[in-house]
């Protein structure tokens, strides 16, 4: 890798994502689970449910704040390391931004304060509220963030405005309803539900193992189990796949993934194994399973799926297209609001949408009408992601998918029968299983961003114009901070899990005294 | 879509304007007192217990009072993306700087009871004493630099070159403003301790806030006295059309003598701002040294107001002024998002502030209430 203002910019970014994602798919699916568990509480009054919110609680408090506290990074980062992307589309990413703090990250930032502090101040049905509005507001909050991300994949509902030089937001709804946006959503939140079903199934297991707290062991393998069947089977069939050909560039996406270099002829065969070669644009070794690929992403028998030879074909004439609205677009700019010959305009309306792929080329020239025929070419080529780690990133998540949804099943099957605690290799399993909802959502990651390269918003701005011009050293200077405080933070925040699991449970408190809503505080207070 | 051509693109941007106003001083007027307490934490609390009950006043409501700052950045990013854009890459070492502090906050709440170690809980007070004393210093610095221009231009395509360097930003008039803004936020802290913590905590938190109430007052009024005889400021040449593109760089501006006061003549009511701010820090003075509760906090709330709007309204209709080519610079008129997407903010704002204000009013009602020693040492939920 050069080290260049791009690159570490790139690394700077995906190194605090992916942290930062070790921590928002627990949150999300925890805060459900707790959510799940004091309802039973209430609405059974047995006191080992209240012990359980509790328990697991503790484990959710000591990774929230970590999300939260690095969730702060990815929202000062658009402006510090991405300022000309935040120029660009500040218009339209920046709205679900907002929303996101106005709708659901202050729903759940206030009452987690209570959910901790509040269980001898409110009534039993008044703290379960204050539960379910932080797993609410966490997972509303996980909507708009995906709504934003989903722009990126697929930019729909905006336009470039000439006049001030950025996209511009022409139907909001278009925006919120994007089926990338909710492909994902149902996807990355159906993931965290079941990190958090894994997360208290291991770790239920390993109490069973060492015979400790059994009735909340118990309780919680059964309520992890569940959860985590209906989750991870909704992970895998509602998951990404319903989004994929919703757009040109998850064509190219799909087709590097399936490290699918021609159009085959429909329908097309999965490959199972192989190693991808990028440079010889061909796959070694490969294995395939006649028909499922053209089932999978297009359900007929009859589309073709295509290729990624052809799609650099169809890239290559969008640059072409592309320097024609960049023509156009600086002889609108150059006249200055006065008379504009008509065809020039109309050249932008219908190229307009394609200028993104001249910019493709800045990579080899500032002016795109000025590049050679090979640049073209070699831009064109530039359209194609990494193959071959996108290749395994992809079979990586859905091996493990899988695996997830065999490993609930099972579980599911022992705490129907109540024979939870009969094979004690399979608890070990669970435990050992911990790590790999993890290993999966930050592959997700991978296949999603890394995937998408070399956009930064897909067809609309590559990623190299979208940085800010700040010097190598600052870069280097925070990349290396964040590195060095992050990995302290990682191993406090593993260090304090591991005491409390080992702790285990408290003893209860003295239930909560029973509070009617409507009783009036001795003092009047102002608003906050 | 029509509906929002109800509002006109020139009246969107004032009430964005005013919203990111409200924005701030919801952060500062909310979050400021966290902040604070966290930079009087080593001096109100000197035993454990004592610490344990200066954290514990703001251990179950921090949490969403940082939301006004994650909500802020956001609205900015939304309703005035340049402004994003120019001041976190602009002010890019300053911000990992703040960044970091702001990650110890939240981390040092969390972790800091979870172990009994002496060395342990010392270290997280140290990183809660930087939480809250480094992002309160640095926000006043960040406005210093404003008021003066930050060195930047625009590209012909508005990308941003900032020549700035990060020793440059810790100049003088900037480093007053940000001793302004931390006194004003330990002022601040000490009211909240004063009315939510008993003994010797809320003693202390009564000292040292009116120390700072003092300093407060002080380098307000140095801060203003210089502002008028010895910064200047900026003024648009060129006719404005506040329904214009937002494209700053088809405007004429110059640097002249003391046109940051001149708003004051042109709109007398604007005074309201800087006399809020005096009034609000001698309310507070005054009410902790007689140890008035909650009006001391609420002429504090009033003095966060006032300072952070007199900054704002000395401006206008300039949100960041360049001094490297004064016509990149920011303002009202030309670089906010478009009609289209103010209108949208406008209504999810509209619908939604009211509802935090109301939900955020109910938990403090609930959180009602002083935290003692006994409180803390016999609740097994406190950090």
């Amino acid at each position: 890798m050069e080290l260049d203002v791009v690159s570490l910019s790139r690394l700077q970014f995906a190194l605090t994502a992916l942290y930062h994602f070790l921590f928002v798919p627990l949150t999300i699916g925890l805060s459900i689970l707790l959510a799940i568990m004091e309802t039973v509480y209430v609405m059974t009054g047995r006191t080992v449910w209240r012990e359980m919110t509790r328990f697991w609680g503790t484990l959710f408090g000591i990774n929230f704040v970590l999300g939260v506290a690095t969730g702060l990074t990815m929202e000062f980062q658009f402006g510090m390391n991405w300022s000309y992307y935040s120029h660009y589309v500040g218009d339209i990413f920046g709205a679900p931004l907002a929303i996101e703090g106005l709708m659901a990250f202050f729903l759940e930032a206030t009452f987690v304060g209570l959910f901790f502090f509040g269980w001898d101040k409110l009534s039993r049905l008044g703290h379960l509220a204050a539960t379910w509005a932080v797993a609410i507001g966490s997972n509303f909050s996980a909507l708009w963030i995906l709504i934003a991300n989903g722009w990126m994949q697929n930019p729909v509902g905006a336009a470039f405005n000439p006049a001030t030089m950025r996209m511009e937001v022409t139907d909001f709804w278009a925006v919120v309803f994007n089926p990338v946006a909710q492909a994902k959503f149902v996807h990355t939140v159906s993931a965290g539900y079941v990190t958090a079903a894994l997360f208290v199934l291991g770790v239920s297991a390993w109490y069973v193992l060492k015979g400790r707290h059994l009735a909340l062991a118990r309780r919680s393998m059964t309520v992890a189990a569940s959860f985590g069947l209906a989750a991870s089977l909704s992970v895998v069939v509602l998951g990404d796949e319903s989004g994929y050909l919703a757009t040109e560039h998850q064509q190219m996406k799909l087709a590097a993934v399936e490290a699918m270099w021609e159009t085959e002829p429909a329908p097309a065969a999965f490959t199972a194994f192989g190693f991808p070669d990028q440079q010889a644009r061909e796959t070694h070794y490969a294995i395939h399973i006649p028909a499922v690929m053209g089932l999978i992403a297009t359900r007929s028998l009859t589309t073709e799926v295509p290729g990624i030879k052809d799609l650099v074909v169809r890239a290559e004439s969008r640059i072409r297209q592309g320097i024609l609205a960049y023509d156009a677009l600086q002889q609108i700019r150059a006249a200055r609001g006065a008379g504009v010959p008509s065809e020039v305009t109309a050249s932008f309306e219908e190229n307009g949408r394609l200028l993104g792929y001249a910019y493709l080329l800045r990579r080899y020239v500032d002016d795109p009408r000025q590049a050679t025929e090979e640049q073209i070419a070699k831009a064109a080529w530039d359209t194609v992601p990494h193959v071959p780690s996108l290749f395994w990133a992809f079979r990586i998540m859905v091996g493990i998918g899988m695996y997830m949804i065999l490993l609930t099943a099972v579980f599911f099957f022992l705490s129907a029968r109540r024979r939870l605690d009969r094979y004690r290799w399979l608890l070990w399993v669970a435990v050992w299983s911990i790590p790999l909802p993890w290993i999966a959502a930050e592959m997700g990651w991978i296949v999603a961003e890394f995937g998408r390269q070399p956009w930064i918003i897909e067809g609309v701005l590559p990623t190299a114009m979208a940085v800010s011009h700040v010097g190598i050293t600052e870069l280097l200077i925070t990349i290396a901070g964040f590195t060095l405080f992050y990995s302290v933070l990682a191993v406090v925040e593993m260090g304090l899990m591991l005491k409390a699991i080992r702790k285990g449970p408290q003893p209860a408190p003295a239930p909560a005294p029973m509070l009617s809503a409507g009783q009036a505080p001795p003092r009047a207070i102002p608003a906050e | 879509m029509i509906l929002h051509e109800l509002l006109d693109y020139p009246t969107l941007r004032l009430i964005w304007w005013v919203l990111l106003g409200v924005l701030l001083i919801g952060f500062a007027a909310t979050d400021g007192f966290d902040l604070g307490v966290g930079a009087l934490l080593p001096f109100v609390g000197r035993t454990d217990l004592e610490r344990r009950v200066a954290i514990n006043t703001i251990g179950p409501v921090w949490e969403g009072n940082q939301v006004w700052l994650i909500l802020g950045g956001g609205a900015i990013f939304a309703a005035w993306p340049q402004l994003y854009a120019v001041s976190f890459s602009g002010f890019y070492l300053a911000m990992f700087v703040v960044l970091a502090a702001l990650i110890l906050r939240p981390v040092g709440f969390k972790y800091r009871g979870k172990r009994d170690d002496p060395r342990w809980r010392a270290a997280w007070d140290w990183a809660l004493f930087t939480g809250g004393f480094v992002p309160a210093l640095i926000f006043g610095v960040a406005v210093g630099n404003v008021l003066q221009g930050v060195p930047f231009r625009l590209t012909d395509e508005y990308g941003i070159r900032y020549e700035g360097s990060f020793f440059g930003l810790l100049n003088p008039f900037a480093l007053l403003c940000g001793l302004l803004s931390l006194s004003m936020m330990v002022m601040h802290g000490g009211a909240w301790l004063s009315l939510k913590a008993t003994g010797p905590v809320a003693a202390r938190g009564r000292r040292y806030g009116s120390i700072a109430a003092l300093a407060a007052l002080g380098l307000f009024a140095f801060c203003g006295l210089l502002t008028w005889l010895w910064l200047g400021g900026y003024r648009i040449t060129s006719p404005i059309d506040p329904a214009g593109p937002s494209a700053p760089l088809l405007k004429e501006v110059t640097r002249d003598g003391a046109s940051w006061l001149a708003n004051y003549a042109t709109y007398p009511w604007m005074l309201i701002a800087p006399v809020a701010g005096f009034l609000g820090i001698l309310g507070a003075f005054l009410g902790l040294r007689a140890g008035r509760e909650v009006s001391t906090l609420l002429c504090s709330k009033l003095a966060t107001f006032g300072i952070i709007s007199t900054a704002g309204l000395s401006m206008f209709p300039f949100l960041l002024p360049s001094s490297l080519d004064p016509r990149s610079s920011l303002t009202v008129w030309d670089s906010s998002s478009s009609h289209l997407t103010l209108f949208i903010m406008l209504v999810a704002t509209a619908i939604f502030l009211p509802l935090i204000l109301a939900y955020t009013a109910w938990v403090y009602r609930v959180l009602w209430g002083k935290v003692s020693e006994a409180s803390v040492r016999d609740s097994s939920d406190a950090y």
